[in-house]
């Protein structure tokens, strides 16, 4: 398909502005002026609309088609939310800055503050910063907390731990504030080895960052232990909420000895991936750490209204611009109110439930590197298959020619060929019927026909891609203007 | 409600198959003592419920006060298009493009998306978005600490002061030194840049036009940095790119800047999307996702998530960023938005904004006792200096059901008397004239 | 000229007190196509097992360790432009570094091709 500035004619069209209601100005000094206007495309309205119209077409998304990403939580999300979301009207932010600014927009306020609250109860933590925009910007927000505790209580914290099996943005994020990272290795069951964490322990370890379950749909049954330990060196601990769909109503990680704990809205709370964002992760923390949460903190004032705390000598200062990304959070607090408590525990049932049934389907097809109980996602691995010389990409390739998007594949990397399968409680067991069957007709054509998954896919606008050659030659900005 | 389709015949059907009794009997790994203290959560409810619900809440915002507030955050025309297009399913409920043969429409917008920031810019390569100017903002000076191996950063007093004060909580836990340099009537200030800069010096950061308004042709100030082996990093507002020489040709090394008044609601400050654009040469420290061009079995030009070894998921504590989601759908709109606008269109786009600023400027300035403190030119943004603290004028015309500008003395403490006041293409010239005249009876009466 | 070799996947050749150093065409095929190669400075002074250089493919990155103590004395440009001449001739012209050996007797403390292939088998 061609590039919407490859459709462009000179001289084209597409929007029309509002009147110059004033005088013409004075041109910008010589100095300042662009001399060339930036090479936007020239486009009518109706081009831009069949452009998009016609890319869009070329996705796969939750609303087309099963879309089993494992660590992603892909479920339905509810289009009533949108409706609501739109309530909200076009606030400007600085509005509740000003002053007396508050009182104009005591309803985002109030959702806002509401929202934190529900976290809090569902998490178990104490109090909710709502400012990180997403879950890896919530981890990096989480581990500066907890820099700051240390900071203040004189301790000297060089290292935060990790197991090996963790999303790469735990690392990323402690590394990010200037954290040294220890890692530890996965013991054959499954969970993190647990002598090796006790081994690796020190006085001066700041944070244990942990995902339960972790990244192979595992909950750790030591996991009250590892806290214990954590605490004895006073080591805070972490919990990265990426599955946190798991869980709902029958976890809640304060409860078993977590510090901080950042959610992903976009994930659990069932708010529109969008292709990659927005997402939201507002961080949760205990008592001890909410003297230092970013500012502007949404309070409760004597009034009962709600407020804006701007002034805080001990707080981290601010990691985003405004109180985070307020229009997922609207969604993802719509969606909480509506699910209620029974809802959001059937969440988590159907969810691990439907895990469950696609783990005891396929496992007489693919290698299951752990086998046990999962929570809300599995994963199997295509060792079986690579005896055919083929891979875990090539089965992914061939799902989308059967019209589902992939699971997650080479990840976890501590698996060899991971396929990591996280359905969510929002397919039908016969929407998975239909996807296991197809898994196990993979399995069977890389026994007897892997030529054919090789090729795959056949049925989508392009075929394999070369991506070498993309991450050689770095052709990032269309060129020809 | 919670949106599970299994019926009670699926469901009995999937236990047998998984050969546990109830389901229940799933959450076995799970240490009874570790079962949740508290659910205390209210019952749900149906969508029509909860649409009454979310009503009284939005109803207890009051006003909607635009108005003449900018800082970082700007109310401008979003055409109707924009909603219809980024809302298809297909864009809106897709996620991240890691298949791209089923992911062609995600990515080739990415693409376009890229080469628009690139040709706005006019710097060679840019990412596929990051979270917001702020966060985009400390990301690149991140970014110029890799680069150069330095651990200084020199930053201007104009740059918008929720930015600087994201760079100095990301940076509080590194061995970074960062000094800030306070501008002179409004505008960056050459001796004390000069007396800053250091052979240790990572960076130089500012902001154009900055918090003040002021627009500036910082092409020295690059060259001086670059002199010393620094990188610049300009932090700019897009819209004004429409008439005002880009950063690239003024020299800059790194561009960032918020994507919000390129087709993104205001929407009480998010979500909006940060952009970041460099030269070819510091692609590989570049933080985030990235999209390039290449070619399927069959030569066919596809695109694809590309240089992936720098991120987070590949690269762990190495990585150039811990950044995953992006603001994917929000760039999306941002292209949709300059698209629509075109060539000619952002230009007049641009220019409108320039000539109701000038307008209101000199009507504003012209009130008794109200000077305009900028010495240098504007663009839709400009500051006044007041007869009155600025604050307590603010708060009166809010009264009043008018948002007259922010004042500079929240964050400027000497400048309790400055008011900036922004003025886009959406403010009519009645609108100017009342705010005059209610400006006049706030200072006066 | 002996080869010698680290369980990390380097190689190394040593003549006249300069070592040449790269990685093993195990290591090439199974990173893949190799994209970019972060080349050291020159004049930079390593540590036997200290991270030399950096490597990447599609889908992996990983750091070069130096088989070997000294100083960078020079560094295969040739790599900038065509990464993939690692991939093509790994233990020859896909060298990374020469680095001038501060102390020969390291050689014990590395595997001969031998050992490595033995090694490498057991890694299968």
């Amino acid at each position: 398909m061609e590039l919407i500035y490859e459709k462009s004619v000179k001289g084209r069209r597409g929007v029309r502005l509002p009147k110059a209601d004033v005088p013409r100005a004075a041109a910008l000094p010589e100095n300042l002026q662009r001399r060339e206007a930036a090479g936007l495309p020239e486009v009518s309205e109706l081009d831009v609309v069949r452009h998009f119209t016609n890319l869009s077409r070329r996705n796969f998304s939750v609303d087309t088609n099963f879309y089993p990403l494992g660590s992603c939580t892909m479920k339905y999300n509810a289009k009533v939310l949108e409706n609501a979301a739109n309530l909200f009207g076009q606030y400007h932010p600085m509005t509740a800055l000003l002053p007396g600014g508050e009182t104009s927009c005591q309803g985002s306020l109030a959702m806002l503050h509401e929202l934190g609250e529900l976290l809090a109860e569902i998490t178990g933590m104490d109090e909710v910063t709502t400012q990180p925009l997403a879950g890896a910007h919530g981890e990096m927000t989480g581990i500066m907390l907890i820099a700051a505790y240390h900071r203040a209580k004189g301790n000297r914290k060089k290292y935060v731990v990790v197991p090996d099996s963790s999303h790469g943005t735990n690392p990323a994020s402690a590394a990010m504030v200037g954290y040294e990272i220890i890692t530890i290795p996965t013991a054959p069951y499954g969970d993190m080895d647990l002598d090796a964490f006790k081994t690796a322990m020190n006085g001066e370890v700041a944070a244990v960052m942990m995902t339960c379950p972790n990244t192979l749909g595992l909950f750790n049954p030591h996991i009250k232990e590892i806290c214990d330990i954590a605490h004895e060196h006073d080591a805070l601990m972490y919990y990265d909420g990426a599955n946190l769909n798991a869980i709902l109503g029958k976890v809640r990680p304060g409860d078993v000895g977590f510090d901080v704990i950042h959610v992903n809205l976009h994930k659990t709370f069932g708010t529109p991936h969008g292709g990659g964002g927005p997402g939201s992760g507002p961080v949760g923390v205990k008592k001890a750490l909410i003297p230092f949460l970013p500012m502007p903190r949404i309070i409760k004032a004597a009034d009962g209204g709600i407020a804006l705390e701007t002034d805080n000598p001990r707080s981290i200062g601010r990691t985003a611009t405004f109180y985070g990304n307020f229009g997922v959070m609207v969604r993802a607090y719509a969606y909480m109110i509506m699910l209620g408590k029974e809802g959001l525990i059937e969440v988590s049932e159907q969810a691990v439930l439907n895990a469950n049934y696609i783990m005891s389907r396929l496992k007489s097809h693919y290698d299951l590197p752990f086998e046990q109980t999962c929570m809300h996602e599995c994963v199997f691995s295509a060792s079986r298959q690579l005896k055919h010389g083929v891979h875990a990409i090539d089965i992914a390739k061939y799902l989308i020619d059967r019209g589902y998007h992939p699971p997650t594949v080479y990840f976890p990397l501590i698996v060899k060929e991971a396929i990591m399968i996280e359905p969510t409680e929002t397919e039908s067991k016969q929407t998975m019927d239909a996807f296991i069957a197809v898994m196990k007709e993979a399995a069977e054509m890389a026994e007897k026909d892997p030529e054919a998954l090789l090729r795959a896919p056949v049925t989508m606008p392009v075929t394999r891609l070369d991506e070498t050659k993309a991450a050689r030659e770095q052709n990032v900005c269309h060129a020809g203007w | 409600m919670s949106y599970c389709p299994n019926t009670p015949d699926d469901i009995r059907e999937m236990l047998a198959a998984i050969g546990v009794a109830g389901v229940e009997d799933l959450f076995s790994p799970v240490p009874e003592e570790l079962r949740a203290k508290s659910f205390n959560l209210p019952e749900g409810m149906s969508e029509f419920e909860l649409f009454q619900r979310m009503r009284l809440l939005a109803e207890k915002n009051t006003q909607n006060l635009a108005g003449f507030i900018g800082g970082g955050y700007y109310d401008h025309c979003i055409p109707a298009v924009v909603d219809h297009l980024s809302g298809r399913a297909e864009f809106y409920t897709a996620y991240t493009p890691y298949q791209p043969e089923c992911s062609q429409g995600t990515l080739q917008a990415l693409f376009e998306y890229q080469t628009a920031i690139c040709r706005l810019t006019g710097m060679e390569v840019s990412n596929a978005s990051l979270y917001d100017g702020g966060t985009a903002l400390a990301e690149a000076a991140m970014m110029a600490l890799r680069v150069t191996g330095r651990n200084r950063l020199v930053i201007d007093g104009g740059v918008n002061p929720f930015y600087r004060e994201i760079v100095r909580t990301y940076l509080a836990n590194l061995e970074v030194e960062i000094v800030e340099v306070s501008p002179q009537q409004g505008i960056t200030s050459r001796p004390a840049l000069t007396a800053a800069l250091s052979d240790q010096t990572a960076a130089v950061i500012l902001q154009n036009p900055n918090f003040f308004g002021s627009l500036d042709d910082i092409g020295d100030l690059a060259e001086e940095a670059q002199a010393k082996g620094a990188l610049l990093i300009a932090s700019v507002y897009p819209i004004s790119l429409g008439m005002v020489k880009s950063p690239g040709e003024m020299g800059a090394d790194i561009v960032v800047g918020d994507g919000q008044s390129l087709g993104n609601p205001l929407s009480f400050g998010g979500p909006s999307f940060g952009f970041i654009a460099t030269t070819k040469k510091y692609i590989r420290n570049l933080p985030g996702r990235i999209v390039g061009e290449t070619v399927d079995r069959n030569g066919k030009r596809g695109f694809v998530l590309t240089l992936q070894a720098r991120e987070q998921h590949i690269k762990r504590h190495k990585a150039t960023s811990n950044i995953c989601s992006n603001q994917s759908l929000c760039a999306l709109r941002g292209l949709i938005f300059l698209a629509s606008m075109g060539k000619e269109g952002f230009a007049e786009l641009a220019k409108l904004n320039y000539d109701k600023a000038e307008y209101a400027k000199e009507v504003l300035g012209a009130i008794r006792g109200v000077s305009v403190l900028n010495v240098a030119t504007t663009f839709n943004e400009f500051t006044l200096a007041l007869p009155k603290d600025a604050a307590g004028v603010v708060e009166g015309l809010l009264r009043e059901g008018i948002a007259a500008g922010v004042p500079a003395g929240l964050y400027y403490p000497e400048m309790d008397h400055c008011l900036v006041v922004t003025v886009t293409e959406k403010r009519t010239r009645q609108e100017i004239g009342a705010l005059a005249k209610q400006l006049e009876g706030a200072l006066w009466s | 000229m002996d080869t010698y070799f680290t369980k990390e996947h380097e190689w190394v050749k040593i003549k006249e007190g300069i070592a040449s150093v790269g990685i093993t065409e195990y290591a090439a095929h199974q990173l893949g196509d190799i994209t970019f190669v972060e080349l050291p400075q020159e004049g930079k002074v390593v540590k036997q097992f200290e991270a030399l250089a950096g490597i990447e493919s599609v889908k992996a990155a990983s750091d070069i360790y130096t088989p070997v103590s000294g100083q960078v004395v020079k560094v295969n440009t040739a790599l900038e432009d065509r990464p993939e001449i690692v991939n093509e001739a790994a233990e020859d012209a896909g060298w990374i570094a020469w680095v001038k050996v501060a102390d020969e007797s390291e050689l014990k403390n590395l595997m001969n091709r031998e050992q490595y292939e033995a090694y490498v088998k057991g890694l299968e």
